[in-house]
């Protein structure tokens, strides 16, 4: 029972695999970390558990009705979708697979790891303020990212805009093959 | 309505107001990127606002939910602070507004992330990212206005002294703040104030701006449903669909 269970949950692992992303086809929902675990939680039942890129994604009610009808054309009568909030979807769980996709479809994967942007740079602040979070607020605490150009691969490339046309994305420019493009910010 | 409701709703509305203000900005930015960036920022408090809600439409435990609360509560229901709902007026009005709020908001989601509530501790887990970005973006400009020509530093002058007075209404607590504090689900107001003023000082020095008194006398009534005039006309233009055709649904 055990096994057969445990040979489920990867074939929907499998299954949802194969689910686009609504903003960015290329890649999946697996692929960009947003499904979070599977649980089999009967014959036909399966139980989903998927976290939000950003709190305002409007996709988000896309991704799980995709989710839900790509497990009921496999024949999964119940499909229970569960959102989890914590721990905070971070581009730290895109799989590596999802980041050469994206950079074949001519978006700059993220170049930095989440995880050490959270680094706290207190020089500067006053001493009321050395403590907790006042480095992330630093207006230089974090370097920016170094953005290869998904076209040419040179990293001779500049920022035009923070925010693109979905909150996950940054506006960038080549300065070498000249064309603009997006990256997919650090998160 | 028991304190942790009205508490959950007063951040909602504020994330909500806000929102809805920058919202009102979508095509009309000065410049393409501020325009995205603005409705960008707009978006992150909508949804933070929706998490907000629909906690306290749980915990009220009358069914209402987001939108019930969002579209169907008049403007005297709404416990947003004054500062959120004061108009865009001229874009370093709108930018010393999302500054003075990004301020206080980034070191309170940090505080929440602590909070003894384990729903609220993810949901401002779930928020603190973006918050922090919000603020990040919103010093780099004030520092830009503040240091940047005579104009661009008279308006940013100008604006950081008329919306001052707004600026203290969310550490000045009331019963439904201090039971909060009480129960280890918010901080206490006096560090979280010290925070906001030694940031603001550090900016505004950076800026070339110069900081109003921190004991200047301050608006309050917004978290007791006492607003100004302008929060009903955006709540007319946000509420109009469903009180034309009640009950429509997308």
């Amino acid at each position: 029972m055990q096994a057969a269970a445990q040979l489920r949950e990867e074939q929907v692992w499998t299954w949802l695999a194969a689910v686009p992303d609504p903003e960015i086809p290329v890649i999946s929902v697996v692929d960009l970390g947003i499904v979070r675990a599977v649980q089999v939680t009967g014959d036909d039942a399966v139980s989903v558990t998927i976290t939000p890129t950003y709190s305002g994604c409007p996709a988000m009610q896309v991704i799980e009705d995709a989710v839900r009808d790509a497990l009921h054309q496999r024949g999964i009568g119940h499909v229970d979708i569960v959102t989890r909030l914590s721990p905070a979807w971070t581009t730290d769980w895109m799989s590596e697979e999802g980041k050469v996709k994206l950079k074949d479809y001519g978006i700059a994967p993220p170049s930095q790891q989440a995880s050490d942007l959270q680094v706290i740079d207190t020089s500067g602040l006053k001493s009321g303020l050395k403590s907790g979070l006042a480095g992330a607020v630093s207006r230089r605490a974090v370097p920016p990212p170094v953005v290869a150009c998904p076209h040419c691969g040179s990293t001779h490339t500049q920022l035009t805009s923070q925010f693109g046309s979905t909150p996950c994305k940054a506006l960038y420019k080549c300065l070498d093959c000249r064309e603009p493009f997006d990256y997919f910010k650090c998160h | 309505m028991d304190a942790k409701t009205n508490y959950l709703l007063r951040l909602g509305d504020n994330a909500l107001v806000l929102s809805q203000r920058l919202s009102e900005l979508c095509g009309k930015g000065p410049a393409l990127e501020e325009d995205m960036a603005l409705t960008n920022v707009a978006l992150d408090l909508l949804g933070q606002a929706r998490m907000w809600l629909t906690y306290a439409g749980e915990l009220e435990g009358r069914g209402r939910d987001e939108d019930a609360l969002a579209y169907r509560r008049d403007a005297h229901d709404f416990t947003n602070v004054l500062l959120v709902e004061q108009p865009n007026g001229n874009y370093a009005d709108t930018l010393m507004r999302q500054f003075y709020f990004d301020t206080w908001h980034y070191f309170l989601i940090g505080a929440l992330t602590k909070s003894s509530d384990e729903r609220i501790a993810g949901i401002a887990e779930k928020s603190l990212k973006e918050v922090t970005y919000h603020l990040r973006r919103s010093g780099d400009l004030v520092v830009r206005l503040g240091d940047g020509t005579d104009i661009s530093h008279r308006y940013a002058q100008t604006a950081a002294d008329e919306l001052w007075m707004y600026s203290g209404e969310v550490f000045n607590y009331d019963a439904v703040d201090d039971a909060m504090v009480a129960a280890g689900i918010a901080p206490p107001a006096a560090h979280l104030r010290q925070q906001w003023l030694d940031h603001v000082a550090d900016i505004f020095a950076e800026a070339t701006l110069t900081m109003p008194p921190a004991d200047a006398w301050m608006q309050k009534g917004g978290k007791q449903g006492r607003h100004s005039e302008h929060l009903g006309y955006l709540l007319a233009e946000m509420q109009f669909l469903q009180r034309a055709y009640p009950g429509a649904e997308w």
